[in-house]
């Protein structure tokens, strides 16, 4: 129940609060209002809501370590 | 302060050769018998899938915790809801598998003259509400404090737009008090993987005093692979030290989400909380504040559990006593089509993912 998912903002609706978030290729909107965040920014989304900001940088990390991992 | 201190899981330098090395240590590992509790249901899915017990040393055992809101809500609470949804003009809104999990006499699903819908967020509420006003629509609001700032700009936004056809029905859980429960039960758990998006919100700092009182290390990891092959390392080699440390820097910091605490201290309160098969625990829960009690749909007092199987072993479960398949109705009578217990219901229960993927 918990699952959460990393997306990025694609854009932003102040009037509504809420952000369209790409998750590879899929596309929602999810509320803001726990967090500020930008245009372009990667986002942590549970249960229709933006949780969080996602570091790039680990992130980045972390997608080529499951890439390396995947061609074991 | 003891000597427990927060460290980043960044220090294992996260090279492939070390995932290897990682790998084989853990296989490898020959030192005395090390229990480690996942406490979160989406770990426990994960371990499975990734097939992670099978390379693990027979001296490192894993063991499901009580981490699924689905899993640990009271039978009394489902009574409710199913009491709600058969009220002239009302409909109960929730995530879908809160609908299949039994009660005392049946689940929300199978009630006659039931009226539910079944949403991927809460906020959906709002829509449903505006489109029919002559109809109260009573949401579901299960969870642990990753979805309780959910619930919480929820009710911010029913109050802003004046709303006044929506109610929740609450059993809101907290992590850290459960945690010394089982630290303190004699279930016999050495380490923690700590629940990776709980500590989005709350911070990695919430498992501090435990790590600290019980001198048990607690990993905050993330559900890939990798992220729980580390945490196991980094788990292993702490055994015996009160250590907090944060694997999943992506998305937790020490701290947390303060601006979603804030909203959550404004709408809900610390309560005592009734978890199904470990029972009352004194301010393990959340309710909405008495200035927003017009919202709440007669949450107070949900506490008794009733087994829909008396033979069903949950509360065994859920504590790390039992593994599933030591309960006598595990893949017999009970199956995730056929579920007597909460465990096999939730996709992140320990029974329905033993079920589906073995040991
Ligand atoms: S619902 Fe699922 S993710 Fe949330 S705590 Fe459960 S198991 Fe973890
Ligand atoms: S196998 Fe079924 S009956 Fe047994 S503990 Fe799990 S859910 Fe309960």
């Amino acid at each position: 129940m918990c699952v959460a998912n990393t997306g990025r903002v694609v854009s932003l609706n102040k009037e509504k609060n809420t952000a369209t978030v790409n998750f590879h290729g899929s596309i929602i909107e999810a509320r803001t209002g726990l967090m500020e965040v930008e245009e372009g920014e990667l986002v942590l989304v549970h249960a229709g809501c933006i949780l969080q900001k996602v570091s790039e940088e680990r992130y980045n990390e972390w997608v080529k370590l499951a890439e390396e991992m995947g061609d074991l | 302060m003891g000597k427990a201190g927060r460290r980043d899981g960044r220090l294992i330098n996260k090279k492939m050769t070390d995932i290897r090395e990682i790998s084989k240590f853990l296989k490898d590992y020959d030192g005395p018998e090390i229990r480690i509790m996942e406490i979160c249901g989406s770990h426990t899915g994960a371990i499975a899938k990734n097939g992670i017990p099978g390379i693990l040393s027979e001296k490192i055992r894993l063991i499901s915790g009580p981490g699924c809101p689905v899993c640990v809500t009271p039978s009394a609470y489902i009574d409710r809801l199913i009491e709600i949804s058969r009220s002239d003009r009302h409909t109960v809104v929730t995530f879908g598998d809160l609908l299949r999990v039994p009660s005392s006499k049946c689940s929300l699903q199978e009630a006659a003259g039931a009226s539910y819908k079944m949403v991927y967020s809460p906020l959906d509420i709002i829509e449903l509400a505006k489109d029919e006003p002559e109809r109260t629509f009573v949401f579901a609001a299960i969870g642990f404090e990753t979805t309780t700032p959910v619930y919480a700009l929820l009710m911010q936004t029913l109050i802003e737009e004046k709303i006044k056809n929506v109610k929740i029905l609450t059993a809101l859980k907290t992590m850290p008090e459960v945690v010394d429960l089982l630290c303190s039960s004699g279930a016999g758990i050495d380490a923690f993987i700590a629940p990776g998006h709980v500590c989005v919100i709350t911070g990695s700092d919430i498992f501090k005093p435990a790590a600290e009182k019980y001198s048990l290390p607690f990993v905050v990891s993330g559900f890939e692979a990798e992220d729980l092959l580390s945490t196991l390392y980094l788990l292993v080699k702490n055994r015996g030290k009160g250590v907090v440390i944060n694997n999943y820097p992506a998305v937790v910091s020490a701290e947390g989400n303060k601006k979603a605490q804030e909203l959550i201290d404004k709408y809900f309160e610390k309560t005592d909380a009734s978890w199904r098969g470990i029972g009352n625990v004194p301010r393990s829960g959340r309710c909405l504040r008495t200035e927003y009690a017009e919202y709440d749909a007669g949450s107070k007092g949900l506490d008794h559990d009733e087994k829909i199987n008396k033979a069903c072993s949950c509360d065994k479960v859920i504590t790390g006593k039992l593994s599933p398949e030591q309960c006598p109705l595990f893949g017999k009578v009970c199956t995730p089509s056929t579920p007597q217990g909460a465990c096999m219901v939730s996709p992140e229960g320990s029974c329905s993912t033993q079920y589906e993927y073995g040991s």
